[in-house]
């Protein structure tokens, strides 16, 4: 049986080699805040830390995660909601119907660790995640927010 | 806490639902309850007893209503104030929701108006959903569940502060009582009953129970929106912090104890069926239990996950009888609708003098023809919900914009009376219209009736949600505009032709087969009134419907309907060399409410003043959902014919703004929405079949792309509007009239990205 490090503990999984990591995560693990939207890495919904680098959860076989790689869910990201970027997102109330929020957030801390000073352009280039609600502004403000940078001209 | 999965501290009444595999012991876990508890206990408590048109057998559900499976709720336990009040002995308020919550904010904004008739404090409150059996059970004292229109707020907010302000009354009464002393001594004040005269003070906590004894006053009366102090604020959501950290349980994430997953596929060709399947080839895979055909056009499979069913469901064979549809195209659409712009016959929806006659007569005519293609909702969640069957019970968890339409789908497929149903309402993720229907209910219920007992979680993969949408009706409309020697406007025949949506979802709403919802925004008065004054006018709908099952699609056919009327006014007022502003002015004098958001929209962007180097302005005002509604839109387009929307701004008044944060942030969304499809959004058919089946070819606008919203909320008073879908309407026409500025190219075929916009 496959071991996966998750959220800091190490965790026996049954499930087929196969098997995207987004659905051993929500049906063999149980942790449901990695949301499924589309299956082909198109939206971001489902994305997690894999050593720390964001990836689109849905694409990933189970096969693929290395003995020893560390994998970190929004559940795992603080155990009180304190990481600063959920900091940020809570200040402007960022999420409306919330489904693709956790995957906003993996992305976005994961980008604030390679450009901790981003630009809109950087923004722009970097979250690509969809929501439909259309919380991009506020999304965007948020990232400056837990940077402590100030929105410039977009585009 | 506002779904029926409880995050609040387990109960031991409360089942933890074990994990398929040993779960991290410091993370979440999902909890449902099953508590039972006597509806009919409730019952004789107080509340608003309100008389609602049902569209099912309330009457008889009532009388044999009997103990109601009903997840933990946060005041299971706690005598209700009323039906919208429960006070806890510790102070806590759980506020009653009936409508649905899918990010629009309603959940927030109700709480709000109960909280300012309650006189309780904000920081105590939490929500909770009854349940549709519970609103059926009780002759519907919480009203109307739909939650679609932009009316959640709207159309239930004369109740639901009768509802905050009569507990307050039962509170104050109930202290006064304690007391000894007359209630019109007394006030209540941030949770506290206070005797004026000595000072005395109680908090609501210490006096509930008292209070719920008591009977509701025949009589309240509600504050003068000028005094709020909670609704009107731009207080934060209620329903935030779990949608930060992964708590917030959706309709997807829901796990009941010996729970099976079914994924399933629907014929692709709208009125197709299944002729056969292969089961034997998928009976070994690993997880598979069942194969089951689901009504005439769909076959799920069953497995012990969801990835297992999925899995198992590709690999199935599925042979199709495609029916009378298969050869549909967007092309043969098309065709039918060209066809209705020329019908001799069309339903009337607004008219008055003579315009056919006027535009025969007119010094110069000026016509043309606009177009809108089908849209997919993509909620991000894709459509979902979990059923367990019994011969005796049906029961549904299931993300829904209206629990009784829901409760009564799943009656239906279940064989079984209203009264022996529940409908569970689960957080939504998105629902923009499309979780107002609810075809995937009878589906899960069939696969649930197969396998009594055992609880099945159905989720639609992207591909299915997106092959069997309820899609944004299809249209074209035809704009004829008849002038005078002096240019000025004397006729105007806006000819739409195409889809309606109540002849596919609610034929019976018909008007002698009229659809009246085709003319949304363009009728002589109510919630979506034109807004200039034309002297001939006509506005028909040919009514043309393709195999294509229609639905309500955040907006509706104000979408449309504004773009053809809106594009086409800049048209005119670029005909006869006048300043769109300008040329509106003059058709808008009788027409106060809808020219004040123009005005300041149009000030706010800084309209008659020069843009930015290579930025070019356009405006569109329209009225829908009850509310007014304006934008001025800039953009640029690069040599190459790239088009940047850089700066919106936009201007609305509801009426009452219960909270102007939430209504930016509607507005926001909207912009997003509404220029998705602009740009790029379009469902194409292509044998008899949608095209579009992922993210990958239904382009959604991100990030990159989203421009810049400043919001104006300027509420003038004396009427109710919607804010989650009015803004819709003028995020398109405004962005076509910028790039017509831009270019001097009319974008009159959506989505704009067929357009080369190059620089010639």
């Amino acid at each position: 049986m496959p071991t996966l490090n998750v959220n800091g503990r190490n965790l026996e999984v049954q499930a087929d080699p196969s098997t995207p990591l987004l659905w051993v995560l929500r049906e063999q693990l149980g942790l449901t805040g990695t949301k499924y939207g589309c299956g082909i890495a198109q939206c971001g919904a489902c994305t997690i830390h894999l050593d720390g680098a964001a990836i689109r959860s849905c694409v990933i076989p189970l096969a693929a995660v290395q003995p020893g790689q560390k994998i970190v869910t929004i559940e795992g990201l603080s155990p009180d909601s304190s990481h600063p970027v959920q900091k940020a997102w809570a200040a402007l109330d960022v999420p409306q119907c919330g489904y693709c929020q956790s995957g906003m957030i993996m992305a976005t801390v994961a980008f604030l660790r390679d450009k901790p000073k981003p630009t809109d352009a950087d923004i722009n280039e970097n979250i690509t995640n969809i929501c439909r609600c259309g919380t991009y502004n506020r999304v965007r403000a948020a990232i400056h927010v837990a940077a402590g940078t100030k929105p410039g001209k977009q585009g | 806490m506002n779904s029926p999965i409880a995050h609040t501290t387990p109960s031991p009444d409360q089942t933890q639902i074990a994990p398929q595999a040993e779960r991290p012991h410091d993370l979440p876990a999902p909890q449902v309850s099953r508590r039972r508890f006597l509806i009919s206990s409730a019952t004789t408590t107080g509340g608003l007893m309100l008389a609602f048109h049902l569209p099912f057998g309330h009457e008889a559900a009532a009388q044999t209503a009997g103990p109601v499976l009903a997840p933990a709720v946060p005041s299971a336990g706690t005598p209700e104030v009323n039906a919208w009040v429960v006070i806890k002995p510790d102070d806590t308020v759980i506020i009653r929701i009936a409508r649905s919550e899918m990010g629009q904010g309603t959940l927030t904004g109700l709480a709000q108006l109960v909280a300012e008739e309650l006189e309780c404090d904000w920081s105590k409150v939490t929500t909770e959903y009854p349940t549709p059996g519970q609103n059926v059970a009780r002759k519907r004292v919480w009203g109307n569940f739909s939650t679609g229109g932009s009316r959640g707020i709207r159309e239930s907010q004369d109740y639901v502060r009768k509802g905050g302000a009569t507990a307050r009354q039962m509170l104050i009464q109930a202290a006064a009582n304690e007391w000894k002393v007359p209630a019109s001594e007394c006030r209540a004040e941030s949770s506290q009953v206070i005797h004026v005269p000595t000072g005395r003070r109680v908090r609501y906590g210490q006096v509930a129970s008292a209070a719920a004894a008591l009977q509701p006053p025949a009589e309240v009366t509600l504050k003068d929106p000028s005094t709020w102090k909670i609704a009107g604020k731009p207080v934060a959501r209620l329903d935030t912090a779990d949608k930060l950290n992964g708590k917030q349980i959706y309709g997807a994430d829901l796990t009941l104890p010996g729970m099976l997953n079914a994924a399933i596929r629907d014929c692709p060709v709208f009125g197709g069926k299944v002729k056969a399947f292969d089961t034997a080839k998928v009976q070994g895979m690993p997880g598979v239990r069942r194969v089951v055909q689901v009504g005439d056009s769909a076959v799920a499979v069953v497995a012990d996950t969801w990835w297992q069913a999925k899995t198992a469901l590709d690999a199935l064979s599925i042979t199709w009888d495609e029916g009378p549809n298969a050869k549909v195209s967007s092309e043969t659409i098309a065709a039918t609708l060209k066809a209705g712009l020329d019908a001799p016959e069309a339903f009337v929806g607004n008219e008055s003098g003579n315009a056919k006659a006027a535009l025969a007569s007119a010094a110069r005519r000026i016509e043309a023809t606009y177009s809108y293609p089908h849209q997919n909702h993509a909620t991000m969640e894709p459509m979902n919900a979990t059923a367990r069957w019994t011969p005796q019970r049906c029961e549904v968890w299931t993300p829904t914009q209206n629990g009784e339409a829901a409760l009564a789908a799943t009656a239906a497929a279940a064989g079984l009376p209203v009264a022996q149903c529940e409908v569970y309402k689960l957080h939504l993720g998105g629902g923009f219209g499309r979780r107002g229907m609810h075809d995937w209910v009878p589906q899960v219920v069939a696969i649930a009736k197969a396998m009594p007992g055992t609880p099945i979680k159905l989720l639609w993969s992207r591909e299915e949600d997106m092959l069997h949408g309820r899609f944004h009706p299809v249209t074209q409309a035809r704009m004829t505009a008849g002038l005078d020697a002096q240019g000025n406007l004397t006729a105007l025949h806006m000819r739409l032709s195409g889809q309606s949506i109540l002849a596919g979802v609610a034929p019976q709403n018909l008007q002698n087969g009229r659809d009246p919802v085709a003319f949304q925004g363009l009728t002589t008065s109510g919630d979506g009134a034109f807004g200039y004054t034309v002297p001939n006018l006509l506005v028909d709908h040919a009514m043309r419907n393709p195999s294509t099952p229609p639905g309500f699609w955040r907006g509706v056919n104000h979408n449309q309907n504004a773009i053809y009327l809106e594009c086409f006014i800049d048209e005119l007022a670029h005909a006869v060399g006048q300043d769109p502003l300008q040329y509106r002015r003059k058709l808008m004098s009788k027409h106060p409410k809808h020219l004040a958001v123009l005005e300041a929209a149009a000030k706010g962007a800084g309209w008659g003043t020069p843009a930015k180097p290579g930025v070019f302005r356009g405006m569109a005002q329209h009225m829908g959902f009850g509310s007014y509604t304006a934008a001025v839109a800039e953009v640029s387009v690069s040599k190459e014919g790239e088009l940047k929307v850089h700066r919106i701004v936009a201007a609305t008044d509801p009426g009452y703004a219960v909270n102007p944060q939430q209504i930016a942030a509607q507005v926001e969304g909207s912009f997003a929405y509404g220029l998705s499809a602009c740009l790029y959004g379009e469902c194409t058919l292509k044998d008899g079949r949608m095209e579009q089946d992922n993210f990958h070819t239904y382009e959604i606008m991100r990030m990159a792309a989203m421009p810049a919203v400043e919001t104006i909320v300027m509420p003038s008073g004396g009427f109710w509007g919607g804010v989650g879908e009015p803004t819709i309407a003028v995020a398109a026409p405004a962005v076509l009239n910028a790039v017509f500025a831009a270019t001097g190219k009319r974008v009159r075929h959506l989505p704009l990205k067929h357009t080369d916009l190059k620089r010639a």
